[in-house]
């Protein structure tokens, strides 16, 4: 017999076991790669609208009226044909529609635009009477005989780059795919080599408790750098996600992965060590999942966000890989640029392991 | 024995290394197979992959289609273990306790649950690895199986070995003290009946 017994060489085989094992679940591939890719697409759809306010003109307007023309040029207002009057006014009640509009023209030539909104979307509705009253001073300044006005603006768009929506979905969806690898992935499957004495039939072998977790680890960490990879290299070629600086915002994200993937693992070990079995599972890590899904800026901007909501999206750790990884890809930042976020990440790593330390169970 | 367990008195020595000791213990492992009642395997795996995980945990180069041979599962290799029947889950469980070429092998209960066909297949697998030498340790419940397999039995009651000799020894002493069975024994029994009628081919599907 070998004298020389390879902990490593044991652990290697057990990865290899444990990556085919994973590529050949449908569960896993279904949540680590085709849902990111799913909300990619639906969000990335989504947005691409655009902000509008949508406006009907009653029937009997002044429609020679430039400030009609101009309210029809309008890139923000959508302007809808179709409704009569009668309609228009219930669905501006229940604010599907956010405003109508009527031009009139008195005998005495003058002209009056009624503008009527709705507190049913009170702040489309402040911006298109914004809107209107610019048209309106420019015709007023037109008619008169100022011809130079005594206050001007002077207005500068400085040149930036452009945010798109997939800048803003596709590090959160990095961020789902390994949270729920991390955590649904690690419970499951422990808890079932647990119940089926696979865990016991490794103990007979030489090979060390440690080095069991750390194959397995591996083999996680492999399988979720390959699905990021595939998520980031879809993003780029399909839908124009923006790495700033190439090939170095890649690496830098996939580190970045790499570093959260760990800490989320932890999470998972938390999960497989209290829950009684298999069933028990899905609630205590929805428990976990779920929460950071919604609060950590993965579908929305945290500052959407009540304020007094704020400080808890602030507390978790989902939060900070998604601006991370939003920093790195967007704004080119480098890894130490996003070390006070990888310092949290690192410090809930630490406090997660500790707590799994303490109720991991090996049979 | 197996060094899974912590023991709760005495000494347990294994080809003269101490259960108790744990760079021994290593060296155990090494030099014993194990197969566990009901145990399951990494699922998702076929069966020469699983050898080969099992050849990687143990350190050994081993080809799985030679091993799969000596079991009769070499036509289900790319199968999973959960699609296999009782009698063949059985022999692959085996078969993983024989990867590093140990020198004793503990078996528990490996035929229960298994039909008659089945049973007798594994017998003959258990005096084939017998044969080449392998001490085997085997626990039953069935006494016929003790009967035909065992060298040396034991039995175990209430925690204590209370007898432990020849299978033949054992039953000669019994008669020797006068004991009779109530009713003459016939020359078959009735599992004899049901592999006459239904033969001796293993049923697998």
């Amino acid at each position: 017999m070998d004298k020389n017994y390879s902990q490593i060489r044991a652990m290697l085989s057990l990865t290899k076991a444990s990556l085919t094992a994973l590529m050949r679940n449908p569960s896993a591939v279904v949540f680590n790669l085709v849902f990111p890719l799913i909300f990619i697409i639906v969000f990335g759809f989504i947005g691409g609208s655009g902000f509008k306010i949508d406006v009907v003109i009653e029937k009997n307007s002044d429609t020679l009226n430039p400030v009609y023309q101009e309210l029809i040029k309008s890139s923000t207002i959508r302007v809808n044909k179709d409704l009569d009057d009668v309609k228009a006014m219930s669905e501006l009640e229940k604010g599907r529609i956010d405003a109508i509009i009527k031009i009139e023209k008195d005998p005495a030539g003058q002209s009056v635009i009624f503008l009527k909104t709705t507190k049913a979307s009170p702040e489309r509705g402040s911006i298109l009477k914004m809107i209107v009253n610019e048209i309106v001073d420019k015709q007023n300044l037109a008619m008169s005989d100022l011809k130079i006005p005594k206050t001007e603006l002077k207005e500068e768009v400085v040149e930036g780059r452009k945010f798109k929506t997939i800048d803003f979905i596709l590090p959160g969806q990095l961020g789902f795919s390994l949270l729920s690898a991390g955590v649904f992935g690690t419970a499951f499957i422990f808890i079932g080599l647990r119940q089926t004495l696979v865990i016991k039939r490794f103990f007979s072998t030489p090979v060390k408790k440690v080095y069991i977790i750390l194959g397995e680890c591996l083999s996680r960490l492999i399988f979720s750098i390959f699905t990021s990879l595939i998520i980031i290299v879809i993003g780029y070629f399909f839908f124009g996600f923006t790495l700033v600086n190439g090939f170095v915002t890649f690496f830098n994200m996939m580190i970045m992965s790499a570093i959260a993937l760990i800490v989320f693992l932890g999470f998972g070990f938390v999960v497989s060590g209290i829950a009684k079995n298999e069933s028990a599972v899905p609630s205590i890590a929805n428990l976990i999942t779920l929460p950071q899904f919604l609060l950590a800026g993965t579908f929305f901007p945290i500052s959407n966000f009540p304020e007094w909501l704020q400080p808890v999206s602030r507390a978790l750790p989902l939060t900070y890989l998604n601006e991370a990884l939003r920093k790195i890809s967007f704004e080119g930042a480098s890894l130490f640029d996003v070390r006070y976020d990888i310092l949290i990440m690192a410090a809930w790593g630490i406090v997660v392991y500790a707590l799994a330390v303490k109720v991991f169970k090996w049979e | 024995m197996e060094t899974l367990r912590e023991k709760t008195s005495g000494e347990v020595f294994i080809n003269g290394l101490s259960v108790d000791k744990d760079k021994d213990q290593n060296e155990i492992k090494k030099i014993i197979g194990i197969q566990l009642q009901a145990a399951g395997f990494y699922p998702n795996l076929h069966l020469d992959e699983l050898i080969e995980l099992f050849a990687g945990l143990y350190n050994v180069d081993i080809d799985p289609d030679e091993l799969l041979k000596l079991v009769d599962l070499n036509e289900k290799k790319k199968s999973k273990f959960k699609e296999l029947s009782g009698g063949q889950k059985q022999r692959f469980s085996i078969c993983t306790t024989l990867i590093n070429e140990p020198k004793i092998i503990f078996l528990d209960e490996p035929t229960t649950g298994l039909d008659p066909q089945a049973r007798r297949n594994l017998w003959e697998l258990i005096q084939r690895i017998k044969s080449k030498g392998t001490t085997i340790m085997l626990t039953t419940h069935y006494m016929d199986e003790a009967e035909i397999l065992c060298d040396r039995v034991g039995i175990i009651d209430n925690g204590k070995i209370i007898t432990i000799d020849t299978p033949d020894n054992l039953i000669d002493e019994l008669v020797r003290n006068g004991f009779e069975r109530p009713k003459q024994v016939k020359l078959a029994s009735l599992e004899d009946v049901f592999i006459n009628l239904t033969g001796h081919a293993i049923r697998e599907n």
